[in-house]
C-alpha cells in the first residue's frame, strides 16, 4: 500500500514525560492535519536519552495512561514511539512501540545498549532478546532502535522475516567535525542506505534534536528507497516534520531488478552460524 | 592536513545551538562572562551575540594595575565589534587590599586570587542580570591544567572547552573576532610581557598536536615517538594532564552510605529540562 509518513523530529525534554507527551500528541496531531498515514517519533521521545538514575522515575508500564493515551491517538494514524518501559517485575527497557488502529501492534525492546564512549546504557536498562518483523496497514515492518542498526544481524533478521520498510528510532549524539559533514551524520547516512540498498528495503530513520549537558543531538532524520537512495531528508539540529511518500511500485521495481532477498540463502548462513557457535562453544 | 582542521562552520552551529539551548531551557535569556582582551573570552563573546542577541550577553573587563593596558583596548574592539554590552570593574583594590596582609605573596598566588576575584565579580553579575556565566577555558588549558581552579575555570557553560587552541584561532577567523585579538601572543597578562607559549615551554601548535593524538585518538608513547614527538616531551605533557585531572572533577566525597552524589547518585545536569 502506498502511505504517507511524517518523521517528527522532536526535541524532548529531559525525564518531563508529561510534556513529552504534550509535544508528541500537539505533533502527531499536525501530522494528521497534513493527511499523514504514519507518525513516527524519536528513541526515547517521551523521556530524553542521558537518564541515568531517572530510568525507574520515567518508565511506564504498557497499561499507563500515557500509553493508553497514544493507543486512542492511534486509531487516527499508526504511531511508532520510543520510552522508557517497565515490566511487572521491574525490568526496565528502551522500547518502541507500533500503535494502530487503537492497538498496540507491537513492541520492540533495543537488543544492543552502547555502553561504551558516551553511552551508559547497559547499567541502566534491560536488553531486549528479539528482532520480529511484523505486519501493519503498511506491509511488513521491522522496528529497531539506534544501536540495534548497527549490528548488520538486526535488520538482516528483520528482512528474512519478510520487512520490507525498516524504522529505526533514534537518540544519536553529534560528534566529528574535522570533515564537510559532521561524523555521526556521514556514518549513518552510510549505515541507512547501503541497509536499503542490501536487503532492498525502505529505512526510515528518526533522530531527535536539542542538547543534553553539552551534548546535541543532531536531527538529520530520513527516509531512504529501497535503492538506497534518500529520497527526503530534515535538516540537522533544527526541530522539524518531514513528509515522506512511500509507493508500492518503486519497492516492486527495486526486488525485481535486484532480487536478493529472494536470492538470500537463510540454510547457509543457519548452518554456518552453528558451525562457528559449536567452535566458539568448544 | 591537520586532523586538528576543524569545519568552522559545523562548529559553530553547534556551538550558538548549545548556547541557546542551554540556556534558554533554564529559564535564562542572558549570558555573563569576563572579556580578557585575549582570543578565548573573545571568542566566546562572538558566539555568545550570536546565539542570544548582543543585548542579551554582559562582557566584563576586570584588570589589574599591572594588566597590559592593550588588554582593555582589545577588550572594548571585541566588545564594540560584537555588539555587547560592556563594563569595566577593576580588582586593584580588593586585590591588594588582601595582599597587604600578605605582601611576600608569590606570583603564582596572586595570579590564582586575581582569577578568584574576578569569578566573584562574574558570579555577582550573574545575580544582578539573571544570566548565566559563560567559561572561556579551551580544551588545551582544561587538559594541561593551566588555569585557576574556581577561577577562570568556574563557569555555567563552556562552549570552548572541546576545542584545542588551535581550533579556537581557526573558529575565531570564522565569526569575526577581530584581527589584533587573533594574531597577538596568548598571554595570562599576570605581568608585563608574560606570554603562555613562553611560560609553558612550547607552543600551542606542537602541544596541540601532541594531545589531540594522545587523547584524542588514544595513540601509546610508541606510537607518539614513531610520529616524531620527543619522548620527554610526552612524558611531560601526559604527567600534565595526569596531575591537573583534579581540577577537572568535583571535589572527592568520602562514600559512607549507599547512595553518594555522583558515584551512585547519578543524574544529568540536566534533569527535568
Amino acid at each position: 500500500m502506498d502511505f504517507s509518513v511524517a518523521l517528527l523530529q522532536i526535541k524532548p525534554k529531559l525525564g518531563r514525560v508529561a510534556d513529552n507527551l504534550a509535544l508528541i500528541q500537539e505533533q502527531v496531531e499536525q501530522a494528521i492535519a497534513q493527511k499523514a498515514d504514519l507518525a513516527v517519533l524519536p528513541e526515547l521521545a517521551l523521556t530524553g536519552y542521558f537518564l541515568k538514575d531517572l530510568v525507574p522515575e520515567v518508565a511506564l508500564t504498557l497499561d499507563s495512561p500515557e500509553i493508553a493515551a497514544l493507543q486512542e491517538l492511534s486509531k487516527r494514524i499508526s504511531i511508532a514511539v520510543g520510552f522508557v518501559e517497565v515490566t511487572a517485575d521491574f525490568q526496565f527497557y528502551n522500547s518502541a512501540a507500533w500503535f494502530e488502529a487503537g492497538e498496540l501492534k507491537h513492541l520492540h525492546r533495543k537488543v544492543y545498549l552502547p555502553t561504551y564512549g558516551l553511552f551508559d546504557e547497559q547499567r541502566y536498562l534491560g536488553r531486549g532478546d528479539r528482532f520480529r518483523a511484523f505486519d501493519t496497514k503498511f506491509g511488513r515492518i521491522g522496528l529497531l532502535v539506534c544501536e540495534d542498526m548497527w549490528h548488520l544481524s538486526a535488520p538482516y533478521l528483520l528482512a528474512m522475516d519478510g520487512a520490507t520498510t525498516l524504522v529505526c528510532l533514534s537518540s544519536s549524539p553529534g560528534r566529528g567535525v574535522d570533515d564537510q559533514a559532521l561524523g555521526t551524520a556521514t556514518a549513518w547516512r552510510n549505515l541507512t542506505t547501503a541497509t536499503a540498498r542490501f536487503l532492498t528495503c525502505r529505512v526510515i530513520y528518526v533522530n531527535r534534536v536539542g542538547y543534553e549537558d553539552g551534548v546535541g543531538f543532531w536531527g538529520g532524520s530520513h527516509v531512504v528507497a529501497p535503492s538506497g537512495e534518500v529520497v527526503a531528508a530534515a535538516p540537522e539540529f533544527d526541530s522539524a516534520t518531514l513528509l515522506a511518500s512511500l509507493t508500492d511500485a518503486e519497492l516492486r521495481r527495486e526486488r525485481i531488478s535486484s532480487p536478493l532477498v529472494r536470492d538470500e540463502n537463510i540454510c547457509i548462513t543457519l548452518r554456518e552460524l552453528s558451525r562457528i557457535d559449536q567452535e566458539r562453544s568448544c | 592536513m591537520s586532523r586538528l582542521n576543524i569545519n568552522t562552520k559545523l562548529v559553530r552551529r553547534m556551538l550558538v545551538g548549545f548556547l541557546q539551548d542551554e540556556i534558554w531551557k533554564v529559564g535564562a535569556k542572558k549570558a555573563v562572562l569576563g572579556l580578557s582582551g585575549g582570543i578565548d573570552s573573545a571568542l566566546v563573546c562572538h558566539l555568545a551575540a550570536e546565539a542570544l542577541g548582543p543585548e542579551n550577553v554582559h562582557a566584563i573587563c576586570m584588570p589589574y594595575k599591572t594588566s597590559n593596558p592593550e588588554s582593555e583596548a582589545h577588550a572594548r574592539l571585541v566588545a564594540e565589534a560584537s555588539g555587547v554590552q560592556f563594563s569595566v570593574v577593576g580588582i586593584t583594590p580588593m586585590v591588594d587590599a588582601y595582599f597587604d596582609q600578605f605582601p611576600d605573596a608569590n606570583n603564582m598566588r596572586r595570579g590564582n586570587k586575581m582569577a578568584r576575584e574576578r569569578m566573584t565579580i562574574l558570579f555577582d553579575h550573574s545575580a544582578l542580570y539573571g544570566g548565566l556565566v559563560l567559561g572561556t577555558s579551551n580544551k588545551t588549558e582544561l587538559l594541561l591544567g593551566y588555569g585557576t581552579l574556581y577561577g577562570d575555570m568556574a563557569s555555567a557553560l563552556n562552549p570552548i572547552g572541546d576545542l584545542y587552541k588551535t581550533q579556537v584561532w581557526q573558529l575565531s577567523e570564522e565569526v569575526g573576532v577581530p584581527k589584533p585579538v587573533i594574531e597577538k601572543k596568548p598571554s595570562a597578562d599576570l605581568w608585563a610581557g608574560q606570554t603562555d607559549e613562553e611560560e609553558l615551554g612550547f607552543t600551542y601548535r606542537e602541544v596541540d598536536e601532541l594531545l589531540y593524538r594522545m587523547v584524542d585518538q588514544r595513540a601509546d608513547t610508541d606510537e607518539l615517538v614513531a610520529a616524531g614527538f620527543k619522548q620527554e616531551f610526552v612524558s611531560s605533557i601526559y604527567g600534565k594532564v595526569q596531575n591537573s585531572h583534579f581540577k577537572r572533577r568535583l571535589p572527592v566525597i568520602a562514600k559512607v552510605s549507599g547512595r553518594t552524589i555522583d558515584r551512585d547518585f547519578r543524574y544529568s545536569r540536566d534533569w527535568g529540562k
